[in-house]
């Protein structure tokens, strides 16, 4: 009587297992006890000793799948068993596991070209009762008939499906919701650009994100800039536009608190100092260095502060703290041209800055039309905690700082 | 209490550890030895798992840089992702039995992270833990690392704390991305320089009271 290898319990709270590595062959012998397969589940590797002395007939989970917690991932044939007909019965024992589980398998990602006829569901099984004519096209394209997903009567794959199937997937392709056509190029991804598609889902899925956008008069900050810009140089500080909108951004917090809060369940979390990220573009990514306790900074301090976080960001020498603590972000897309943005925002943070160009721009001043330099500024913020009113309020306060800026500040 | 005999091993090779962590398994497995908590530290070297490529394009330096720096890689045949280790880390590997009361890895990991938290409160560090993140956080900062092998309820590898390791090492695997997820020290958090006899003392402390086993004491 074959005995069914089940996934095993590792803890209370544990569900599944992904299968890491069979320390043995299909047609290996093992001792009871012996160590069979290897699991893998949250951090904690378990190598899991065979049930019984006998061959392993069959192996129903390949490496790097899924399992569920008892389901059978392996048979093994006892002593005087016929192995075949053990690696044939895919029904679990029942002195094993009273309740036959189904195998869940997590797919292997590629097309297998050869799989024993063992751990099959009766779903698998009709799809591989096809015509002659379908299964001959499929042994060509070495193609697992069990891969493909059967529109023909009782789930069997018929010639439309398995032609569609190999037309859009090259042997090499990983199945995926994405039809990969010859020619495509099929590139991991990197594991920064996957930290950040992480983390734009999640604060997507997180926040209830709105955006207000203003029209702002930079005319004035331009005169500001262009009178102690060379004072600046002189202590080898570049005087920008983002210095500018940092110091109106920091101290119109000072008078909304909420908008450099974060939300933690119950709790409204105003920070205490403002953490002032700046998004930084970089080749493949992006990166968020922050300027620490931008709040208590004087205009040079910021200018100097931002600067050089930039500077180090591109040259990728940022200290792990300092990517990290950020209460409120600015980014700006304007450098490249984008006249506005509607950004994402950066968590736990509850809102983001976006500044678009800043350009010359037509518009009207008492009733003729006169030419300013302008740029539309974007706050994202997080309507759970911030409505609209506040936001705006905090723009207008933001734009009134920036329209007048005082020069005897900077 | 089942007794824990702690063994202090001074810096001693990922090689040599991994040698005596494998003989020492089946040594406790047979009985001959009890509890043990291995303490030591690494000399710089990163590790990788056997899964996929293991986190190898995890792994941001190039193999000069790496060489520059006196940083070997190392595959311990474990799962899991890349890791760094290094002076300045305390690393932990306790060989116990889980049996009986025990058997639940989640369990045990969630134990590693409560002494490795217990430690940071008697500095007055404030960590805990992050939902989903396996280990022990200041913030959004990892201090204690967790890397956890079974082998039929006997435990081996085991968990890492920085106590004065060089952050900027760890900046040769992961990127710091956009990443809400940095790595800290004790020292860098308490701004000074705690003496490693301290920290190891608190360790196997909470380590005795966490796991309900009663250290021996010690034979140096």
């Amino acid at each position: 009587m074959p005995i069914s290898v089940l996934m095993p319990q590792m803890g209370e709270s544990i569900a599944e297992g992904t299968l890491v590595r069979w320390l043995k062959k299909v047609g290996d012998s093992v001792d009871r006890d012996e160590p069979l397969f290897e699991i893998s589940t949250d951090k904690v590797d378990a190598e899991i000793p065979s049930p019984a002395e006998g061959v392993l007939a069959a192996i129903n989970v390949e490496e790097g799948g899924t399992a569920t917690v008892n389901s059978v991932v392996a048979v093994i044939a006892l002593v005087g068993d016929d192995a075949a007909a053990a690696a044939s019965s895919a029904t679990p024992d029942a002195a094993v596991a009273p309740a036959p589980h189904e195998p869940s398998v997590a797919a292997s990602p590629r097309p297998q070209v050869s799989r024993s006829g063992t751990g099959l569901t009766p779903d698998e099984v009709h799809r591989q009762k096809s015509s002659p004519l379908v299964r001959k096209i499929a042994r060509e394209h070495g193609v697992d008939l069990t891969q493909i997903a059967g529109s023909g009567l009782g789930g069997r794959v018929t010639k439309t499906d398995i032609h569609r199937f190999i037309e859009g997937a090259p042997a090499d392709a990983r199945s995926s919701s994405t039809p990969v056509q010859v020619g495509d190029r099929v590139e991991k991804l990197s594991v920064m650009r996957r930290k950040i598609a992480e983390h734009m889902v999640f604060s997507r899925r997180t926040s209830a994100h709105v955006h207000t956008v203003f029209h702002v008069n930079f005319s004035t900050v331009a005169g500001v800039r262009a009178a102690k810009k060379a004072d600046y140089e002189r202590v080898g500080v570049k005087l920008t536009y983002m210095a500018f909108i940092a110091k109106a951004v920091v101290d119109a917090i000072g008078r909304y608190p909420v908008i450099n809060a974060s939300l933690d369940g119950d709790d409204i979390i105003y920070k205490a100092d403002v953490n002032l990220g700046i998004a930084v573009a970089l080749d493949n990514g992006l990166i968020v260095p922050v300027v620490k306790g931008a709040g208590t900074m004087g205009m040079a301090d910021l200018a100097r502060s931002i600067a050089d976080v930039a500077a180090r960001a591109r040259a990728k020498k940022l200290m792990p703290d300092e990517v990290s603590g950020g209460t409120f972000t600015i980014t700006n897309p304007g450098q490249s041209g984008a006249q506005f943005g509607l950004p994402i925002i950066n968590q736990p943070q509850v809102a983001i800055l976006c500044v678009g160009a800043v350009e010359k721009r037509p518009v009207v001043v008492n009733d003729a039309i006169g030419i300013r330099l302008m740029s539309y500024l974007t706050l994202g913020f997080d309507h759970r905690l911030i409505d609209g009113a506040v936001a705006d309020a905090f723009m207008v306060d933001v734009k009134r700082q920036i329209e007048n800026f005082d020069p005897a500040n900077v | 209490m089942r007794p824990l005999e702690v063994r202090r091993l001074g810096v001693i090779s990922y090689t040599e550890a991994l040698d005596l962590q494998r003989a020492l398994v089946e040594e406790r497995r047979a009985g001959h030895v009890p509890d043990l908590l291995l303490l030591l530290q690494h000399p710089p070297v990163i590790t990788v798992g056997v899964k996929g490529d293991g986190g190898r394009s995890h792994i941001l330096a190039t193999a000069a840089q790496l060489n520059s720096l006196g940083i070997e890689v190392h595959e311990p045949g474990r799962g899991g992702d890349v890791t760094y280790h290094g002076p300045g880390q305390l690393v932990g590997y306790p060989i116990l039995d889980l049996r009986p009361d025990r058997c639940d890895v989640h369990r045990y990991v969630r134990d590693l992270e409560e002494v490795m938290i217990r430690m940071c409160q008697d500095f007055d560090v404030d960590a805990g833990r992050v939902t989903g993140l396996t280990g022990t956080w200041v913030g959004a900062e990892k201090i204690g690392a967790i890397g956890v092998r079974v082998s039929r309820w006997i435990t081996s590898h085991g968990f890492a704390f920085n106590l004065a390791t060089n952050l900027d090492h760890f900046r040769l695997i992961v990127p710091c991305g956009i990443g809400d997820r940095g790595v800290t020290s004790l020292d860098w958090l308490t701004k000074r320089t705690n003496p490693l006899a301290g920290v190891e003392a608190a360790c196997v402390r909470h380590f005795g009271d966490v796991f309900a086993r009663e250290p021996l004491p010690s034979s140096d």
